[in-house]
């Protein structure tokens, strides 16, 4: 339980996917100029990561690993087909991303026509293929961890975006110079931001 | 009177258009800068030259390769599954880029990790083939790639090389400040290494940017 909860805080303050990381940078620009389409992309990569990381972890330790396949017969034990991961991850995301696009279609289609060619962008958001693949580096112990770690960097994706948005909301009627209107202003907020979650690193659960 | 019909004239190699293809996105339609995509390694990488070097390589070749493929393909792609086609190919290259790393430059390779991978969802190589290569010939399309891959490049390098300079005092590994200034008291801005100021980096090159094409400033 302590672990869990330790890569759930780690996932959200310290390892934050925009500020330690930068994934996800080009949707964070592009999507935060207002809080609401902030809000609902951020939960659509909530869920996206909560349900791919754990896929993918299943399908790294038994199909894709060295040894993985061991399951099959005792013959596989040497195959190791990890080279195929970054495409069969990438097939997982994509599967997932339709379907989430699906479910947002019916349920909210206010949200849907808001979130416009950014939906569909999920697929190729760094932040999620990024999601995966530093599962596959840390090598969690059990799918448990793994859910966990998803759905942390989920929420500190979703906390990074709607900071933004809300900062840029507020910014749109201070003194900002014409060159840096806009996107030049955003980069420096972020850094700034990322200045302050870097606080975080001392803490111990 | 019969109409006579031109036929078109074949584009020289190196005529206007196709220069342009490859010097736009160098300047004033860069890929980084105003359409702001490929922002996520930009400032990942950027801690030393070497690897932004090995990064700033590989898009290109990646780009050069996907968009010849794609542009080769644009006419029997069914357009419900062409953003698999895409990633399909776009993943492959990479693979192939990731096992020549691997293979040949092993310590870049680790200290680039997860970014080599993440070339797959860099939003400028999706986004040049869905804007460019699916309604392009080879020719110009494999153009656009390097002149964008190129631009990219160009934005890896100068962030890398404030960030190596300012932030280890060295330049591809190589010490530049001098021994004598160290004396004197100056001390590396360890700051420069952390992310958040590749961030305020990029920050400041878009304000310069945008400084001296006073077309791009956000009026919105």
């Amino acid at each position: 339980m302590e672990e869990y909860l330790n890569i759930f805080v780690r996932s959200i303050f310290i390892d934050n996917m925009v500020f330690a990381y930068f994934l996800g940078m080009c949707s964070y620009l592009a999507v935060s100029r207002t809080i609401k389409t902030s809000l609902g992309l951020g939960l659509a990569v909530i869920f996206v990561l909560g349900i791919t990381v754990p896929v993918n972890y299943l399908l790294q330790n038994y199909v894709l690993g060295t040894g993985a396949l061991t399951w099959l017969g005792a013959q596989y034990a040497n195959v190791d087909l990890s080279f195929l991961s970054f495409i069969m991850f990438i097939a997982i995301i994509a599967a997932m991303v339709q379907l989430v696009e699906m479910i947002i279609e019916k349920f909210s289609p206010t949200l849907y026509n808001s979130l416009g060619i950014f939906l569909p962008l999920i697929a190729v958001n760094c932040a999620i293929l990024g999601g995966a693949l530093f599962m596959v580096e840390r090598n969690y112990a059990n799918i448990g961890e793994a859910a966990v770690f998803g759905l942390g960097s989920g929420v500190g994706w979703l906390l990074a975006i709607v900071g933004i948005a809300a900062i840029r909301e507020k910014i749109q009627y201070s003194n900002v110079p014409a060159p840096l209107r806009g996107l030049g202003i955003t980069f420096i907020i972020t850094g700034l931001m990322g200045i302050a979650f870097m606080s975080f690193m001392g803490i111990e659960l | 009177m019969s109409e006579k019909i031109d036929k078109p004239k074949k584009e020289e190699l190196f005529s206007p258009k196709n220069r342009k293809l490859l010097s736009n996105p160098l300047g004033k339609d860069n890929p980084v800068t105003v359409q702001v995509l490929g922002i996520c390694s930009i400032l990942a990488v950027t801690v030393q030259l070497r690897p932004s070097l090995v990064m700033a390589l590989s898009v290109v070749a990646v780009m050069g390769f996907s968009n010849v493929i794609i542009s080769l393909l644009r006419n029997t792609i069914p357009s419900r599954i062409r953003i698999i086609v895409q990633l399909t190919v776009i993943s492959t290259l990479v693979i192939l880029v990731d096992q020549i790393l691997k293979a040949f430059m092993y310590d870049v390779s680790r200290q680039l990790s997860v970014f080599v991978g993440l070339i797959i969802t860099n939003c400028i190589i999706m986004g040049r083939l869905e804007a460019f290569a699916m309604t392009n010939k080879p020719l110009p399309s494999l153009l656009d790639g390097l002149g964008n891959a190129a631009g990219y490049g160009a934005i890896l390098l100068i962030v890398a090389f404030f960030r190596e300079l300012f932030g280890s005092g060295t330049l591809f590994g190589y010490q530049v400040i001098p021994n004598f200034l160290y004396e004197l008291g100056y001390v590396n801005n360890g700051f420069m290494i952390l992310p958040p100021m590749a961030l305020i980096t990029v920050g400041v090159i878009i304000w310069v940017h945008r400084h001296r094409n006073p077309n791009l400033v956000d009026i919105s």
